[in-house]
């Protein structure tokens, strides 16, 4: 076959390509330059834009709620992102013994990560409901307990005072989502339970680990868990690698289960990047300061996946 | 293996199980209990008696139209999976079997623009729609699945590289058409991993919930997941017996499509992290 593009081939791969060049030209580049210069205008949506500059991006180097929810986004990233992989692969070793029941195990835990979010966030927000959840009824007894008969004593033996000893004889469980640390602590959890997709990439993942290398690996008087280091993360790093890209991708832009189950509160301990977008944009009008945050976030993600990128040549290893 | 790790391995896999399965239980064991055994405290396992009216209250609630808001969201989502299995799969088959300049590139810009935060195209994408007539309608949130998304795009244009290139050169010798090769071989040759795009944009569609906020403005045209914030904050507040009555019907045809269809379901997220 000859290497020149014929005419006939060049019109037939653009007339098929033609949905995604129209869409790229009135989906993507239109709305990324006029998201662009709106974030340098003063803009109501019900007064044409005017042009002020900076402006937009100097006022958001001194609006507090902004800081926040930066602040919140990247604990929250921090957080969840490297949890929910160690989570992930940890479940899918697991669900990759072979075991009776496997299917089973798979599928529960596959589940949870198709339920609709604003769901999810009535479901939990129930769950966490400080005097009359299922999590609180749980704890409030072993807290008891604990506090009771193994704590208090141990204080006690260790010569405390009697306000020391008093507080843990009534230890009670959070408030969680009445509570700024635990309502974080909360969403954060959540993000754990809808780890299941991640979940099915790595299963997927560690069926190209070639058993071979372990079999060899075993003759030679590897343990497992050395081989676990040396021949099942390695050969798994792609996959990694694809996880914590989409990771970055998805938690950066959190929006459905705080904005349904705390609203952003208490105060704003739970009010997120696109949280606080959303807010100014549509509650307020403010366009402009929207459009400036938007791309700032945009920026943000597009420096994480190049970091990731970079340090990937260290760690990723292609076979 | 040993009979120890293999104890451990079951314990966990139970404990595991138990916690991703637990919240979904708890939502169906409060959605069949009488408003005040919901809040019971310490809490009553066993629904006692079982209240199925809960549902018939949440169908018949004249404030929550359930079945105008399932309409409304199965129509977006018929549409849109659709759309997005018709355009991604023909600009698929121009980026693997069609020799063009410039396909590069716009491969190039399929995997950059996975990456681009929906916030940014928030604002402006609703002033383009606000100029064309389509805020409070449907339209935006199903025509742009007909201009192809990235993802899915990305997805075909894997699978249809997997087939072998005789095929098409072969169909081409035949006087065949690129026409006719994506739709007599393409087409038929993958129609599961057509049938994986299919049922992502249709549970993407359902599962949507910042887009309808955004481009929704009157109740009679939300979707499910609207309505159900929107049950949830009215004045008074909603019980949580009746909440989580709403939240199985919202779930339930989820979970049902995905027991329909789970190893194509499998087999398709399976895939997306293959390099």
């Amino acid at each position: 076959m000859n290497d020149r593009i014929t005419l006939r081939e060049q019109l037939a791969g653009m007339a098929f390509a033609a949905p995604y060049l129209i869409g790229v030209a009135a989906f993507l580049v239109f709305p990324l330059a006029m998201s662009l210069y709106y974030s340098f205008c003063n803009y109501s949506m019900l007064q044409p834009p005017i042009w002020i500059g900076w402006t937009n991006y100097r006022h958001l180097l001194t609006d507090h709620a902004f800081h926040t929810a930066l602040w919140n986004t990247i604990f929250y990233a921090a957080i969840s992102v490297p949890f929910t992989l160690a989570l992930s692969l940890m479940l899918a070793l697991l669900l990759n013994q072979p075991t009776r029941g496997q299917g089973i195990y798979r599928t529960i835990v596959f589940l949870p990560s198709l339920v609709p979010l604003v769901a999810s966030a009535l479901i939990w927000q129930w769950l966490f409901n400080a005097d009359k959840g299922l999590i609180n009824s749980a704890l409030r007894p072993v807290l008891h307990i604990l506090g009771k008969a193994v704590l208090a004593p141990l204080a006690a033996a260790l010569g405390a005072g009697h306000a020391t000893m008093e507080s843990l004889r009534h230890l009670s469980p959070p408030v969680w989502l009445g509570d700024p640390h635990w309502a974080m602590a909360a969403i954060i959890f959540i993000s754990f339970w809808g780890v299941g997709q991640t979940v099915v990439i790595f299963l997927a993942g560690l069926q190209d680990v070639p058993q071979e290398l372990h079999e060899a690996a075993e003759m030679d008087g590897a343990g497992a868990i050395h081989r676990f280091f040396n021949i099942t993360l390695p050969m798994l790093s792609p996959v990694i690698f694809f996880n914590l890209i989409m990771g970055i991708i998805g938690s950066w832009q959190i929006f459905d289960v705080p904005y349904v189950m705390t609203g952003g509160g208490p105060g704003r301990s739970t009010l997120f990047y696109s949280m606080y977008i959303f807010e100014a944009a549509f509650n307020q009008l403010r366009m402009g300061p929207a459009c400036a945050m938007a791309w700032i976030q945009l920026l943000i993600i597009l420096f994480l996946t190049v970091l990731a990128f970079a340090s990937a040549r260290k760690w990723v290893y292609y076979a | 293996m040993s009979r120890k790790p293999r104890l451990l391995t079951h314990v966990l896999l139970l404990l595991a199980a138990l916690a991703y399965l637990a919240p979904l239980l708890w939502m169906i064991d409060t959605s069949l209990k009488h408003e005040v055994q919901a809040v019971q405290v310490p809490p009553v396992l066993i629904p006692h008696p079982v209240r199925w009216q809960n549902y018939v209250h949440v169908l018949r609630d004249p404030q929550f139209d359930f079945s105008l808001f399932a309409r409304n969201t199965l129509i977006i989502a018929t549409l849109s999976s659709l759309g997005a299995m018709l355009s991604s799969s023909l600009v698929a088959y121009s980026l693997a079997k069609i020799r063009w300049r410039g396909r590069g590139l716009v491969f190039g810009i399929v995997l950059a623009s996975m990456m681009i935060p929906f916030p940014v195209f928030m604002v402006p994408l609703y002033r383009i729609f606000r100029e064309l007539g389509w805020i409070g309608t449907n339209l935006p949130l199903w025509v742009p699945a007909f201009f192809g998304i990235p993802f899915f795009i990305f997805l075909l244009r894997q699978f249809y590289l997997t087939i072998p290139r005789e095929l098409s050169e072969a169909a081409v010798m035949d006087g065949c058409s690129h026409f006719g090769i994506w739709w007599r071989i393409m087409i038929p040759l993958t129609r599961p991993a057509l049938l994986v795009v299919g049922l992502f944009s249709f549970m993407s569609a359902w599962n949507n919930f910042l887009g309808p906020l955004v481009y929704l403005t009157h109740q009679s045209s939300f979707t499910l997941s609207v309505a159900l914030q929107v049950y949830q904050s009215r004045s008074g507040g909603t019980s949580y017996n009746l909440l989580m009555a709403a939240s199985v019907l919202i779930v339930a045809p989820v979970l049902i499509l995905f027991f329909l269809a789970q190893r194509t379901f499998i087999r398709g997220i399976a895939t997306t992290g293959l390099k």
